[in-house]
Order: C-alpha cells, then sequence, then structure tokens
C-alpha cells in the first residue's frame, strides 16, 4: 500500500539553520531514502519552496488567486515522501528513521487513494 | 540535532518577533534586548529538560516580560524572587492566551517597527546594518566585525554609538496606518538590500567571510515577505537577492578574481535560489504594479533564465533598464544600460549613450572599466588604455584592479603584432 508521509515544521525554524547543518541533515534523510529505494519502496519525494513562494487558488466563480499559503499556521507543508509499506507500523518505522535523521516539527501519515507516478521531470 | 542546536535555531526564529513585542511592552530597546537575553538564558536551562514549547517566541516573550517586571520589583522593594522553576510553570496556562493575541496582527507591526527602528534616518547605512545585523539578527558584534572587516571594538563602538542615537529618536510605537506602514516598509526593504550589497559587494578574498550577510539578508527579505505576503517589490527585493546571490559560487576564481557574468560557469549557480527566486518574480509580476526592485529582479531572471551567454535576451533587458530609468533615474543605471545596448546595437551607441555621463561618473571605477571595454571593442586600443589607467587609479579593491589589468594584458597582446611589423 502506498503511503504519504507528509512533512510539516516551523519554516522560520528550517530557515535559521546553518547551511552545514542543512546539509547534514540532507545527508541524513538520504541514507534512510536510499535504503528504501534499494527495496523498491520509495516513490516521489519533493522539498517545497518557502510558503513566501506559495500561491493560492480559491475555487470560487470566478476562482480567487491569493499571495502565500493556503492556511496560515504555526507548521507548514515543507515537503513529503511517497513510500510502499505494507502496514501503518511499517511506514511508522520508516517516519520515525526519517525523524531521527530529520528531528523535530511533524510527519502526517496518509494512505494514498489515486495514484498517477505520472512523467514530468524536473 | 545536537542537544543545544536546535535551541540556536529556535532562539534564532524567535528572535525577531520577541524582541520587537518586548520593544512595544518596554518602549526602551536596551531593556527589551536585555529582557529577551535573560529568556534565553532561562530557555537553556528549561527547554532541555522540558523540551521544546509549543510557541517559542510566546514563551520568550512572557519569560523575558516577567524576568524584567520582578527585576523592577526586587529593585524597588528589595524582596525576594520566586523560585526560577516556579516562575517558569506559571507560565504555561499563560502562554496560550499570549500566543493567541500573538497570532493577531500585532507581531507583524512589532516586527516591523524592530528593523524600521534600525534604518533610522540619521544613522549612516553602516550603522543601520550593523544595527540591525546585531539587534534583529542576533549576530554577535564578534561575527558582525568579521563580516565587515574591523575590529571588535571598532564595532562594538559603532554598534553603541547606533543605538544611542536611535534612543533619542521617538518611534512612534502606536499601529501604524497604511500609508506609515507602506513607508517603513520602503525603509526597511532599502536597509535589506544595503545588507546583502555590503556581502556582495565584497572582493574574492573576502567573500567567503562576507557572505553570511548575503545568507541574512536573505533572512530578513523572506521574513518581511511571510509578514506582507501581497507586497510586490517585497517580492521583488528577495527574488533579486536570492536571483544574485545564487551566482556566488561563480563569481570568483580561485585566486579571487572577479569572473564577469559571461564568462561565468553556468553550472555553479545555485539552481533551488533560482527557481525559488523566478517564482517570486513570476507572482509578483501579476500584480502589475512595478518598482525597482521588480524590475532588477526581472533583469536578474533574464540572465539566470538564460543557459548560456549567447542566449541572454539583451533587447529584453534593454528594455528594462529604460523602465529603471524612469522610476530612478541615475547615471548608474544608465551604465548598466549601456551594457545591454552594447549587445544589442553594438559598442558605438553604448559609447554614444555613456559619454554624457562622464562629468558625474568621473570618479567612479565601473565608468571606466566600461567605456574602455567599448573602446576596446570599438579598436579604439589607445583610448581603452586611457580608460583603463584610470580605472585601475580609481578601483577599490585588489580583485577590480587586477581584473582591469587583465583587459589590458588582452589589449597588449593585440597591439603586439603590429608593433613589431612597425619596426
Amino acid at each position: 500500500m502506498l503511503y504519504a508521509i507528509l512533512c510539516y515544521h516551523d519554516e522560520d525554524f528550517v530557515g535559521s539553520w546553518s547551511k552545514e547543518h542543512d546539509a547534514d541533515v540532507m545527508q541524513k534523510l538520504s541514507v534512510v531514502q536510499e535504503q528504501l529505494a534499494k527495496q523498491g519502496r520509495l516513490g516521489p519525494v519533493a522539498r517545497l519552496l518557502p510558503t513566501t513562494a506559495a500561491t493560492t487558488l480559491r475555487k470560487d466563480d470566478p476562482p480567487l488567486v491569493l499571495d502565500g499559503p493556503f492556511a496560515e499556521t504555526k507548521e507548514q507543508l515543507l515537503g513529503f515522501y511517497i513510500v510502499d509499506c505494507k502496514n501503518l507500523d511499517e511506514v511508522l518505522d520508516v517516519a520515525r528513521d526519517l525523524g531521527k535523521a530529520n528531528p523535530g516539527g511533524t510527519y502526517e501519515i496518509r494512505p494514498v487513494g489515486v495514484f498517477h507516478p505520472g512523467g514530468a521531470k524536473p | 540535532m545536537t542537544d543545544t542546536a536546535w535551541i540556536d535555531a529556535a532562539l534564532t526564529s524567535a528572535r525577531p518577533q520577541a524582541v520587537g513585542a518586548l520593544l512595544r511592552y518596554f518602549r526602551n530597546l536596551d531593556t527589551a534586548e536585555e529582557a529577551f537575553q535573560n529568556a534565553c538564558l532561562r530557555a537553556l536551562k528549561s527547554w532541555p529538560q522540558n523540551g521544546p514549547p509549543r510557541d517559542p517566541a510566546a514563551w520568550l516573550i512572557m519569560v523575558g516580560r516577567n524576568v524584567a517586571i520582578d527585576e523592577v520589583r526586587r529593585n524597588r522593594k528589595q524582596q525576594p524572587l520566586p523560585e526560577d522553576d516556579q516562575a517558569i510553570s506559571d507560565l504555561d496556562d499563560a502562554e496560550d492566551e499570549i500566543a493567541e493575541r500573538l497570532d493577531g496582527s500585532h507581531y507583524r507591526d512589532d516586527i516591523l517597527r524592530l528593523l524600521f527602528i534600525c534604518c533610522h534616518k540619521d544613522l549612516p547605512a553602516t550603522q543601520q546594518i550593523a544595527l540591525a545585523l546585531r539587534i534583529v539578527s542576533g549576530l554577535t558584534v564578534k561575527q558582525i566585525a568579521r563580516a565587515f572587516l574591523v575590529s571588535e571594538a571598532a564595532m562594538e563602538q559603532r554598534i553603541t554609538r547606533a543605538k544611542a542615537r536611535v534612543a533619542d529618536a521617538k518611534v512612534p510605537f502606536e499601529t501604524p496606518g497604511a500609508i506609515e506602514r507602506s513607508e517603513r516598509l520602503a525603509s526597511v526593504a532599502a536597509m535589506i538590500y544595503l545588507i546583502f550589497n555590503e556581502g556582495y559587494s565584497a572582493s574574492g578574498d573576502t567573500a567567503e567571510i562576507r557572505s553570511p550577510l548575503c545568507e541574512e539578508a536573505i533572512r530578513l527579505a523572506r521574513l518581511l515577505l511571510r509578514l506582507f505576503q501581497s507586497e510586490p517589490e517585497i517580492m521583488g527585493l528577495t527574488a533579486l537577492l536570492l536571483l544574485q546571490h545564487a551566482r556566488a559560487a561563480a563569481r570568483f576564481d580561485a585566486g579571487g578574481q572577479v569572473i564577469l557574468l559571461d564568462d561565468q560557469d553556468r553550472s555553479l549557480w545555485n539552481q533551488a535560489l533560482i527557481a525559488e527566486g523566478l517564482a517570486l518574480i513570476d507572482k509578483a509580476m501579476r500584480h502589475r504594479n512595478s518598482g525597482p526592485y521588480q524590475v532588477q529582479a526581472a533583469i536578474a531572471a533574464l540572465h539566470a533564465r538564460a543557459e548560456t551567454p549567447e542566449d541572454t535576451d539583451w533587447t529584453q533587458i534593454d528594455l528594462l533598464y529604460g523602465a529603471l530609468e524612469l522610476m530612478q533615474p541615475s547615471p548608474v543605471v544608465t551604465l548598466n544600460r549601456a551594457v545591454a545596448v552594447s549587445k544589442v546595437r553594438g559598442p558605438g551607441a553604448a559609447l554614444e549613450m555613456i559619454e554624457p555621463l562622464a562629468p558625474r561618473l568621473s570618479n567612479y571605477f565601473h565608468y571606466f572599466g566600461v567605456r574602455g571595454a567599448f573602446l576596446m571593442q570599438l579598436g579604439r586600443n589607445d583610448e581603452a588604455r586611457v580608460a583603463f589607467d584610470r580605472a585601475i587609479a580609481l578601483a577599490n579593491t585588489t580583485a577590480e584592479a587586477a581584473h582591469i589589468r587583465m583587459h589590458i594584458d588582452r589589449l597588449m597582446r593585440d597591439s603586439q603584432p603590429r608593433d613589431v611589423k612597425a619596426k
């Protein structure tokens, strides 16, 4: 079963990391990711640009375009993983491993309903 | 993260909001800073045991306020303080309430006010920057002194002087009106740009030491944009800083010499910063309310989008500089425009464009560098040589001088065969 691991954290806080610390966290996360990839369990992974780069479209009629993220919250959606796990226990283990590499903030684990891998390349 | 690293990051990110709120409360910069310092000390004691509070900024404001008030009381009555732990445990209930209030619009103006105080018009630019880095960013005097390449004592003195001047100036504490808010925003944006330039204009041998200034300016710009999400000029400013800083790794060679845009290894450009900058300029343009930062960011975006120097859309850059000339008439802008003109209409047209600038830019290094380059392209080597000599005399850094010398060497090489023939 596919699960989305949605990463929430205080953007200001993450933005206060030094370059070295940021690189260190990314390095540690990549170790966990590589393991999952080797087992064929890793789907798309994304780190999102800051919410200052976000735009919101409210689907009113006509649609309303607003600057900034959809919701103003203490923690922001900063990225996500798609992983293939047998059950909740297994995906929680993955999230714990990721959390060890990058402590702080919150992971929201959501089973995926419909999934199109798509073909878009960066 | 190590035990204290997360606390450091939390204190740094909470700082502008916390000091801003404490300043509104105490109306005195020194008291506010001291209250924040005291709150940080308590955080270092309490957080490792109890974990991070849900809202670090609210926690720091509350503790900072209480400690300062207790101090006043203690001085007044000479009464013993309650135990530390008790004072802090009382906070948990109060945190909810203050967090609620902080989520409102208040803290936006708190942070803006804090930044605005630092760019007081009586302060020279260098003092504004130093003050902002100390008070808003929380860099240590040692860190700031290092970035400015001055001694710690000199920087300490500069900051003390700036603070004294700011203390005398009356900054209104009531919530600003719309016009005043937008004026403050413009001053603060200008100051953030100054901080960036202080780092960006570094020469190759100091670029590494000074690049934290660029990073701090970007952090402040993002902070400001988060507070004022629909301000196209703040989007433009942030985009401009991101797009310029994206080139940092490609701007100097191993010997610290400047590498011009055309000669830079574009694979060294930071694509994540470019993506963010382009996204912001896209957003800003939708507002159809242009301004100097947006135009400069749009120019930087055209450079960033070009995969090779030949792909650069110089016609569009020429037009954008034309727009900038109307918004911000300045001989330096015209000089920059002339570089675009030289690519579109040739060096002759460009030289004609900068001739009238001579009286106003007679002491400007770049004027003679650019003039020399146009003359060289036109094959007027003797005149080019004169311009380059003048540029070297006006160079501010050794890297600038070395860069011009490189042009002169090229001139010498080019002219040598003719000399041989003449013999």
